[in-house]
């Protein structure tokens, strides 16, 4: 019943024939007009002559760097050098049987913790300014602000923050506490303020969408439910949770490639020393300083495989079911 | 099924175009020299000058440069192009054939790849007559390059500070150095700076200071041929135990993590560092800081690296950046003009209060004290530096990076576990073991 075509009017119910006499198809004249054009090879082109351009920019800015990343990890070169030679899979022999280069996915535990607490603030924040709240715009703008900033300018902002003497230091004198800690100085204490700075800039984003998502569910739901006397507590357990699974299970697939691949923040604040080198600081390590790009575009590779895979058995086990909250 | 065709469509045209992407990164098939002009007005041309310099390029001071040389070559135009991150930048657009006409030849370019993207010169024989460092781009009796300055190694340190806190001799030994250090800051609270976070300092000031301690040129040629070059005794021993005990003994800044480069100037000149493991090109920038501060350019004092050999300094001569003629330049004749004209009439590295590349000119008046005190320069040579540095990326150790000096203070103050033994037996293990499969 989805014939947007249609345009003969409906008929009258009092005065109209009754639907049995109703012819069921147009008249064929018309239908063969219409088929004609529609089977006209540029119709039919139209949408990919839309696509063209998206095309072509997804396959120069992606699928072509991704091919020669590919085919670089089958060779030996070393990211100058005119030549470079075939190799077969010495790359991938050598990535594992390095066990030390995988150590460094523990670090990404840090990040994976901190995501856990990052979907839990912003399904907080979401749910409770998904009511009608005063000030909830102004409120909305804040928890959305920092993932505006460029993530640069946060790795500096917080390397001023971290520093000895630095804003932290001296908010916790004024508490009282002697903040005589050297925040990034050793591997445990760097990485959980580096996952905390993560946290302060990705909560803005899965806030959104969150929102999003509960302000999509019918608001008449919410007045049934407050009709027949639900709590808020109730509501969010038994409408908003079902209503934004699909948008919780993205956030979850994104959390966990996003502790996979942490790079921007560590490596501005501290280059990944003191412990807090994840894999793609080491993958751009090997590739730019040790001029090892043929083994880089190897690590890359896997860390792309890797990502593929997790995200395909978290599909398995939580599947993405149809949530019909009627 | 259109969707099918499709997919295999897209997979085709990415093979295809993926093939066909590698193919950049060109050799230039001539074999000519950049040779000199006979006369000035006999070249022509607009040639662009990559630097790394973006503060000279900005403040016009190359700018001035060009119009100097203008006047001797009237037909030649010179452009510059400053890049800030010059080495990252430029390694990349050397795939392609436009990296200017001269440009200064980044550290990731292996030796044996110079013949393909660079003009030769002239012979390694004629050329070293007249300049220093010419081993660094020597290729099979081809010079490619010519330094744009040298620096002396040594350690930058607040003159008047030291002397407040009663001290006026240059130790002469890691251990008193290490006393001094304590003396300083027990008087006046300043402490040795490592410059951690920025990492840069930790790397070319304490790895160009290998030769410094057994005054030996060939020291760090000999790293291509030892199996432990932190074995006891041996200059990276030296150098990084000294390193160790700044940071075990509590005479470097309280939070390494946080440092910062810029402001470590003020810091100097301020005396609230003591002192820094620096070359002698960082001389003017502290004088500058000092001047600024209300101090005056005589309170920042450089000193050679605190070990005597046979009862005296000896500081390393390293070349910084050599200026190069790239190989698919069409104006290789003003090119090299310009280079000839650079090193030689600019004055810049009397401005830099650095070593000039040239033979017969004088050291600069920045590195007077050595001159004074009988300080030996040791010219170090590079003609291994190829073999050194295969081994060393091969390890992943890194000697011209950041991370393992980085680790080594992360161990001296406690922030990871391990000792100073093991550490440099695993360095040790790592090159011998990288000696093997690079040698090959």
């Amino acid at each position: 019943m989805t014939d947007s075509t249609r345009t003969a009017p409906p008929p009258d119910p009092l005065t109209g024939p009754p639907p049995a006499h109703r012819p069921r198809h147009r008249p064929a004249d018309g239908r063969s007009r219409r088929r004609s054009w529609q089977d006209h090879p540029l119709r039919r082109a139209t949408p990919w002559l839309f696509l063209l351009v998206p095309l072509a920019l997804l396959i120069t800015f992606t699928y072509v760097p991704v091919g020669n990343m590919v085919y670089y990890s089958f060779t030996d070169w070393d990211g100058v050098s005119p030549d470079r030679s075939f190799v077969g899979g010495d790359n991938y022999e050598e990535l594992f049987t390095r066990p030390e280069l995988f150590r460094v996915f523990a670090v990404g535990l840090y990040y994976l913790a901190a995501s856990v607490v990052q979907i839990a603030a912003a399904l907080y924040f979401a749910t409770i300014l998904s009511f009608d709240l005063r000030l909830r715009n102004l409120f909305k703008g804040i928890l959305f602000f920092p993932y505006l900033i460029n993530g640069v300018a946060i790795g500096f902002v917080f390397l001023y923050f971290f520093q000895d003497g630095g804003t932290l230091d001296s908010v916790l004198s004024l508490l009282g506490t002697d903040g005589d800690h050297a925040w990034l100085g050793d591997p445990q204490s760097a990485n959980t303020a580096l996952a905390g700075v993560s946290v302060w800039r990705f909560t803005g984003l899965n806030f959104v969408l969150f929102l999003g998502a509960i302000q999509s569910i019918p608001g008449e739901l919410y007045e049934a439910a407050q009709i027949d006397g639900a709590t808020r507590w109730q509501q969010f357990r038994h409408l908003i949770a079902p209503g934004i699974r699909p948008v919780l299970s993205l956030s979850v697939i994104l959390a966990i490639s996003g502790s996979l691949s942490v790079f921007e923040i560590p490596f501005i604040m501290t280059g990944g020393a003191t412990g807090t080198q994840t894999f793609v600081i080491q993958t751009v390590k090997l590739a730019f300083q040790f001029n090892k790009t043929g083994l880089a575009s190897a690590c890359a590779v896997v860390l792309l495989l890797i990502i593929l895979a997790v995200t395909w058995v978290q599909r398995r086990l939580v599947p993405d079911e149809k949530v019909d909250l009627v | 099924m259109g969707r099918k065709i499709l997919g295999t469509a897209l997979l085709t045209t990415t093979a295809l175009l993926a093939v066909a992407g590698c193919g950049g990164g060109g050799t230039g098939s001539s074999d000519e020299t950049a040779a000199p002009p006979l006369n000035a007005t006999s070249v022509s041309g607009t040639i662009k000058v990559l630097t790394n310099r973006t503060d000279l390029v900005q403040d016009g001071t190359m700018k001035k440069y060009a119009a100097a040389f203008g006047k001797e070559y009237p037909k030649v135009k010179v452009e510059f192009e400053g890049i800030t991150d010059y080495e990252g930048e430029v390694k990349i657009r050397m795939n392609t054939d436009k990296y200017g006409d001269v440009l200064l030849i980044p550290a990731a370019v292996a030796k044996g790849d110079y013949p393909k993207f660079f003009a030769p010169l002239g012979s390694t024989g004629t050329m070293e007559q007249k300049y220093r460092f010419t081993d660094k781009t020597d290729v099979d009796g081809r010079t490619y390059g010519i330094a744009n300055f040298g620096t002396a190694n040594g350690v930058v340190y607040n003159e008047a500070l030291w002397k407040r806190a009663g001290i006026t001799e240059w130790p002469t030994s890691p251990q008193e150095f290490l006393a001094d250090l304590k003396t300083v800051k027990d008087r006046t609270g300043a402490t040795y700076y490592t410059n951690f976070k920025d990492g840069w300092p930790l790397v070319s000031p304490f790895t160009n200071s290998i030769g410094s301690v057994s005054c030996d040129a060939k020291a760090s040629d000999n790293l291509a041929i030892t199996d432990k070059p932190w074995g006891a005794g041996t200059d990276l021993n030296v150098i990084d135990t000294l390193l160790y005990d700044i940071v075990h003994d509590k005479l470097a800044e309280k939070d390494p993590s946080t440092t910062n480069w810029e402001n470590s100037k003020s810091l100097l000149a301020k005396g609230k560092i003591s002192s820094m493991v620096l070359g002698s090109w960082a001389i003017t920038q502290m004088q500058d800081a000092a001047k600024k501060a209300g101090a005056g350019a005589d309170s920042i004092g450089f000193m050679p690296f605190p070990v005597q050999k046979s009862g005296t300094y000896c500081s390393t001569l390293l070349s910084d950046y050599q200026q190069a003629v790239n190989i698919h330049s069409t104006h290789k004749a003003a090119a090299r003009a310009w280079i000839d004209w650079f090193t030689e009439k600019s004055g810049f590295s009397e401005a830099q209060g650095a070593v000039s590349a040239l033979r017969s000119a004088p050291l600069p008046a920045t590195l007077k004290e050595f001159v004074d005190n009988d300080v030996t320069l040791v010219e170090r040579s590079e003609a291994d530096t190829a073999e050194v540095n295969a081994i060393d990326n091969a390890s992943e150790i890194g000697l011209n990076k950041q991370d393992y000096r980085q680790k080594l203070i992360d161990i001296a103050r406690g922030a990871q576990s391990g000792s100073l033994e093991d550490y440099f037996a695993d360095l040790n293990k790592r090159w011998a073991d990288a000696k093997q499969t690079a040698g090959s």
